[in-house]
C-alpha cells in the first residue's frame, strides 16, 4: 500500500507548488503573451523573503504568517519592476520577453548569490506545522499539507477575484480581445501592470511553501520553474481548470515515475509524457477558440 | 557587377574569417590562447546552426546544449576509451563503479562509429522530437519551452549517471585524439585548425543554404507559416530539416570542444550552457550570415576575459547582456553597425 500513498501524497504537494507557480505564469502568459522566465526568481525572492522574516520576528510560529503577505508584496514589486522597466517596451514579442527574462533571471540568481551566499539557508518550520499525520502507513508532514492548502487558497482567491469582481471582469475582457477591451474604457495597460503584480506575488507565496520544504538556495527558481511551464504547456491557455489539472497530473505523474525509478529519470519520463500529451492536445488540455489563424 | 558582389560578397567575408582564423590566428597566439579561441569556434560552430533554425526559421531552440552535448559525450567517451588502451577501461569507472563498463559504451571504441555517432546521434534525435512537435503545429513560445525542458533533463540525467557518464565531473582527461599525442603543442594546433575549419565549412554550407530554395522557403515559414501551408509546402518539413542540421552543427561543435577544452560536463551542456549559446547568436544578429558566428567568437572571448578578473561577476555580464541586446538591438549588434552606416552614408536610391 506504502508504494501507492506515498507518491500520491508527496505528489499532490509538488503539485500544489507547481499549481502555485504555473498560476502567475498562465496569467501573465494568457493575457499578455508575455513568457516570463524570471518567474523561478520571484518564487526564490519569496522564499528569501521567508528566512529575512525569520531574522527580523523570531518566533518561527508567527514569522510564517508575516513571511506570506511580505513574500506577496516582495515578489509582486518585482514583477512590477520587470513590468515597468523592461517587458513593456516589448508587448506582442514573447519570444523576446522570454529572452529578456532569461537575462533577469540570471542577474537575480547572482544577486541572491552575493546577498545571502551560495550556500543557502534553512527556515526554520513553525511548530504547528511540524509533524506528521499517518496515512495508510505514510507519515504525512504538515508541510506538504500546508502547500496544498496554500495552493488552494490561493487558486480560489484568484478565481473569485477573475470571476466576481469588476477588475476581474477587466483582465478577462483583456484575455479575450484587447482591443474590443480598449474600447469599451478598459484602460488595458493597467489592467496588465496589476495581473503581473499579482502573479508575480503568486509566486512569493510558493516560495514561501518552497522554503520550509527545501530552505533557500539562489538556484532554487531554476528547479521549478521549467517543471511549472510544462504544466503552462499542457494545460493550455486562458482557462485556470486546465492549470490545476495539470500541475497536480505533473506533480503527482513525476513522484510516482520517481518512487518507480530515481529522481532524475522521473524526470526524462515527466518531459517524455507531456510532449506525448501534446501529440494528442497539441495547444494544451483547454483552448480558448478564436477564429484567428495563428 | 552589383548583382556578383552581392551573391559573392558574403563568400569573401568568409574567405576573410578563414584567412584571420587559420592563417592568422595561430601565427601571432601563443597556445594557450590559441586553445581559448578554438573553444569559441566550437560554441561558433553550434551558434551557426541556431542562426539557422532562429534566426532564419523563427524556431528558438533553447537547448542546444543537449545536441552540443552529444556530440561532445561522442567524441570524449571516444578519447577516454583511446586513453584507457585497446582493452582497458577509462578511470572513472574504477573509481565510482564496480570496475565494468557499460555495453553501449564498446562501439565507442571504433574512431570510425564515433564519427559516424557525432552526426548521426544528434541527427536522429533532433528529428524524432522535431517531427513529433512540428506535426502537431506547437510552435513559438511552446517549443522553446519544451527545449529548454530537454536541456534540464539531459543534464540531471549526466549528473545522475556518475557510473556511466562521469556525472557531474564528467570527462576529461584526455591523451590521444585519433592517435594524436594531445599534449603535443604542435598536435594541439592541429585540434584548432580543424575546429575552426569546421567553422568555415559550416558557414559555407549555410551560405549555399541560404541562397537556395529551402532558405527562402524557411524565411517564408518563419514569416507567414499559413500562407506557407496554403502554397501548397509542409512547413513542418522545412523546420524539421533547419531543426536537424542546427542540431548536427552543435553536435559538431560539442565533438571538437571535448578535446580542445580538454573536458566535457554537465555544465558545459546544460540550460545555462544553452542560453550562453543563444546569447552570442542574439548579439551578432541572428538572421545574418556571419552573426551568430561573430557574435558567438565576441561572448566567448568576453567570457573568458570578463571571468579572469571577474569571475563572479560573469553572470551578471551575461544577463546584462541578454537585456540590452534585445532592448536596444533585436537584430543584433550587426543590425546597428548597418542602421548607423546608412544614417551617415545615405544611400542614393532606395534598392528594391
Amino acid at each position: 500500500m506504502d508504494s501507492f500513498t506515498t507518491p500520491l501524497l508527496a505528489g499532490t504537494a509538488t503539485g500544489a507548488l507547481l499549481l502555485i507557480a504555473a498560476l502567475g505564469l498562465a496569467l501573465t502568459f494568457g493575457q499578455m503573451g508575455v513568457i516570463n522566465m524570471a518567474h523561478g526568481e520571484f518564487l526564490m525572492a519569496g522564499a528569501y523573503t521567508a528566512f529575512v522574516t525569520q531574522q527580523i520576528v523570531t518566533n518561527a510560529d508567527i514569522s510564517i504568517v508575516v513571511a506570506l503577505p511580505a513574500a506577496f508584496v516582495v515578489a509582486g514589486l518585482l514583477g512590477l519592476l520587470l513590468e515597468v522597466t523592461v517587458i513593456t517596451w516589448m508587448y506582442r514579442r514573447p519570444l523576446d520577453t522570454l529572452l529578456v527574462t532569461v537575462g533577469v533571471g540570471l542577474v537575480l540568481q547572482q544577486l541572491a548569490k552575493d546577498i545571502f551566499g551560495a550556500q543557502g539557508d534553512p527556515v526554520r518550520t513553525p511548530t504547528w506545522l511540524d509533524g506528521n499525520i499517518d496515512v495508510f502507513g505514510y507519515h504525512w508532514p504538515y508541510r506538504q499539507m500546508f502547500t496544498i492548502v496554500l495552493a488552494v487558497m490561493a487558486l480560489i482567491a484568484l478565481a473569485a477575484l477573475l470571476k466576481y469582481s469588476a477588475f476581474g471582469r477587466q483582465i478577462r475582457a483583456t484575455v479575450q480581445n484587447r482591443d474590443l477591451a480598449e474600447t469599451v474604457g478598459i484602460r488595458t495597460r493597467a489592467v496588465d501592470r496589476i495581473t503581473f503584480f499579482i502573479g508575480s506575488g503568486l509566486a512569493g507565496i510558493g516560495g514561501v511553501a518552497v522554503s520550509l520544504i527545501s530552505g533557500t538556495n539562489p538556484r532554487l527558481g531554476t528547479t521549478y520553474i521549467i517543471s511549472a511551464f510544462l504544466v503552462v504547456v499542457a494545460g493550455g491557455l486562458g482557462q485556470l481548470k486546465g492549470t490545476v489539472i495539470a500541475a497536480f497530473a505533473v506533480g503527482i505523474a513525476t513522484s510516482f515515475f520517481a518512487d518507480w525509478t530515481s529522481a532524475s529519470m522521473a524526470q526524462v519520463a515527466t518531459f517524455a509524457l507531456v510532449v506525448v500529451f501534446l501529440q494528442l492536445r497539441p495547444q494544451g488540455l483547454f483552448v480558448v477558440r478564436s477564429r484567428g489563424l495563428a | 557587377m552589383k548583382s556578383l558582389v552581392r551573391t559573392f560578397g558574403p563568400l569573401v567575408a568568409i574567405a576573410v574569417l578563414a584567412v584571420l582564423l587559420l592563417v592568422v590566428a595561430p601565427a601571432v597566439l601563443s597556445p594557450f590562447r590559441l586553445n581559448n579561441l578554438g573553444k569559441y569556434c566550437c560554441w561558433a560552430i553550434a551558434a551557426v546552426g541556431i542562426g539557422l533554425a532562429w534566426g532564419r526559421g523563427g524556431m528558438l531552440v533553447m537547448g542546444q546544449g543537449v545536441f552540443f552535448g552529444i556530440g561532445g559525450y561522442a567524441m570524449a567517451m571516444h578519447l577516454k576509451l583511446e586513453a584507457a588502451g585497446p582493452e582497458g577501461i577509462p578511470d572513472f569507472m574504477l573509481l565510482y563503479g564496480d570496475g565494468t563498463m557499460p555495453g553501449w559504451w564498446e562501439p565507442f571504441r571504433s574512431g570510425a562509429f564515433t564519427l559516424f555517432a557525432i552526426i548521426a546521434l544528434p541527427a536522429v534525435a533532433a528529428a524524432i522530437l522535431g517531427y513529433a512537435i512540428f506535426k502537431r503545429r506547437v510552435k513559438g513560445a511552446y517549443f522553446a519551452i519544451l527545449t529548454q525542458a530537454l536541456a534540464v533533463v539531459f543534464a540531471t540525467l549526466l549528473i545522475a549517471t556518475i557510473q556511466e557518464t562521469g556525472g557531474f565531473n564528467g570527462l576529461n582527461q584526455f591523451t590521444f585524439f585519433f592517435g594524436y599525442n594531445l599534449y603535443d603543442p604542435v598536435n594541439k594546433k592541429m585540434v584548432y585548425s580543424i575546429a575552426a575549419g569546421l567553422l568555415i565549412g559550416c558557414l559555407v554550407l549555410v551560405w549555399q543554404l541560404y541562397r537556395s530554395r529551402f532558405g527562402e522557403l524557411l524565411i517564408a515559414t518563419r514569416d507567414a507559416e499559413e500562407r506557407v501551408r496554403f502554397l501548397g509546402h509542409d512547413p513542418a518539413n522545412v523546420k524539421l530539416a533547419a531543426f536537424v542540421v542546427a542540431a548536427v552543427m552543435a553536435s559538431i561543435g560539442g565533438a571538437m570542444f571535448a578535446p580542445i577544452a580538454g573536458i566535457i560536463s554537465p555544465s558545459d551542456v546544460d540550460a545555462t550552457a544553452s542560453i550562453f549559446l543563444i546569447a552570442g547568436v542574439a548579439l551578432g544578429g541572428r538572421a545574418l550570415l556571419l552573426g551568430p558566428a561573430l557574435g558567438a567568437l565576441a561572448v566567448g572571448y568576453g567570457r573568458s576575459t570578463l571571468s579572469e578578473s571577474f569571475p563572479d561577476q560573469w553572470t551578471y555580464f551575461l544577463g546584462a547582456l541578454f537585456i540590452a541586446v534585445i532592448l536596444l538591438f533585436p537584430a543584433g549588434l550587426a543590425s546597428a553597425v548597418g542602421r548607423a552606416a546608412r544614417l551617415v552614408v545615405r544611400p542614393k536610391e532606395a534598392t528594391p
